[in-house]
């Protein structure tokens, strides 16, 4: 179990920095995704399934789908 | 960085963060132990009292159900602030003839991709309707169904387009269940007054641990808070569909 827990908080350490390292704003947000369902995977692990469950939905899928609608919005007014 | 004063400023404050994150760290309790008598009370609360088996659902919709009334405002609140924006880039875009001509996507989605994801709309919405309805017993409720729920129509846009995607739900009805959604809270709140209760007491039956009608007033909230959210979701990204991706 310490060992899933450690897996898990590298994996979120790593997915987390990608998401500041990479620097191009429409990757990021597709690295963020993974971000999110990799954060959903360690509230499961820390037995918290309410949280991981509203982290599924909310981390790897409203959060970059609302970002990346804001882009596209942002993008045609810039023109 | 090219500036140094800039990387200066970032080490003193990243310096101070790091040192008070690792002094709060210290104090953190391992994940088995059980520091405070709260969380034993909600335990114990939640079955004996409340008859449910969730004490995440008991917290956030009875124990502390004024709070959750707040956070459930907080996204009622954002969703109407995007359409206010978003309304009012609307008008500045009908003066720009050009932007009435931009092309429509080219190329629709391909046939794998439709063929999934309408055969995926189905089973997202029971499975989103059960994720709502369970939330008593089992991790989920009302927060985590509605938005399983609103990504249904969003699995139509994917497949198709957002022509299809209006077609398919109704605007007005969906604004009508965020309203009954977030009024309905309050009026379950507003249930315990009739009894003489403080606002958002769980006054009604409890029934029987393991039915789907039992809990009382946390059912209610529950569903309640489910409507809230997927009709809240749906709003934002019909906003921002038809704002950002075609003209009108």
């Amino acid at each position: 179990m310490i060992g899933l827990q450690i897996t898990v908080l590298l994996l979120v350490a790593v997915t987390g920095s990608a998401v500041a390292l990479v620097r191009v704003p429409e990757r990021q947000l597709i690295v963020m995704s993974l971000f999110g369902l990799t954060l959903a995977i360690m509230f499961a692990v820390f037995q918290a399934p309410d949280v991981a469950l509203s982290q599924l939905a909310i981390g790897a899928v409203v959060l970059p789908l609302m970002a990346l609608l804001g882009l596209v919005e942002l993008r045609k007014r810039k023109k | 960085m090219k500036h140094p004063l800039r990387t200066g400023v970032f080490a003193i404050g990243g310096l101070a963060l790091a040192g008070l994150y690792l002094a709060a760290c210290a104090g953190i309790a391992a994940p088995t132990e059980r520091p405070n008598r709260y969380s034993e009370l909600a335990d114990r609360l939640t079955l004996a009292d409340r008859r449910i088996t969730d004490v995440v659902t008991a917290i956030n919709f009875d124990i502390r159900g004024f709070d959750t009334l707040g956070e459930e405002y907080i996204l009622f609140v954002s969703v109407m602030g995007a359409l206010v924006l978003l309304r009012q880039v609307d008008q500045k875009h009908e003066r720009d003839p050009a932007d009435a001509r931009t092309p429509r996507r080219a190329t629709g989605p391909s046939e794998a991709v439709q063929l999934w994801t309408l055969g995926m709309t189905g089973p997202t919405i029971v499975f989103g309707l059960y994720v709502v309805a369970h939330g008593q017993f089992t991790p989920g409720g009302g927060f985590q169904g509605g938005v399983i729920l609103a990504t249904g129509p969003l699995l139509i846009y994917l497949a198709d387009e957002f022509a299809t995607f209006k077609r398919i739900i109704s605007y007005q009805l969906i604004e009508v269940a965020e309203a009954v959604g977030a009024g309905g809270y309050v009026l379950v709140g507003f249930l315990a007054w009739f009894d003489g209760q403080p606002f958002l007491t769980n006054i009604l039956p409890l029934g029987e641990t393991g039915q789907l009608a039992s809990g009382g007033t946390i059912m209610l909230i529950n569903d309640a808070v489910g409507l809230e959210v997927a009709a809240g979701f749906v709003v934002l990204m019909h906003a921002f569909m038809q704002s950002s991706l075609h003209d009108h």
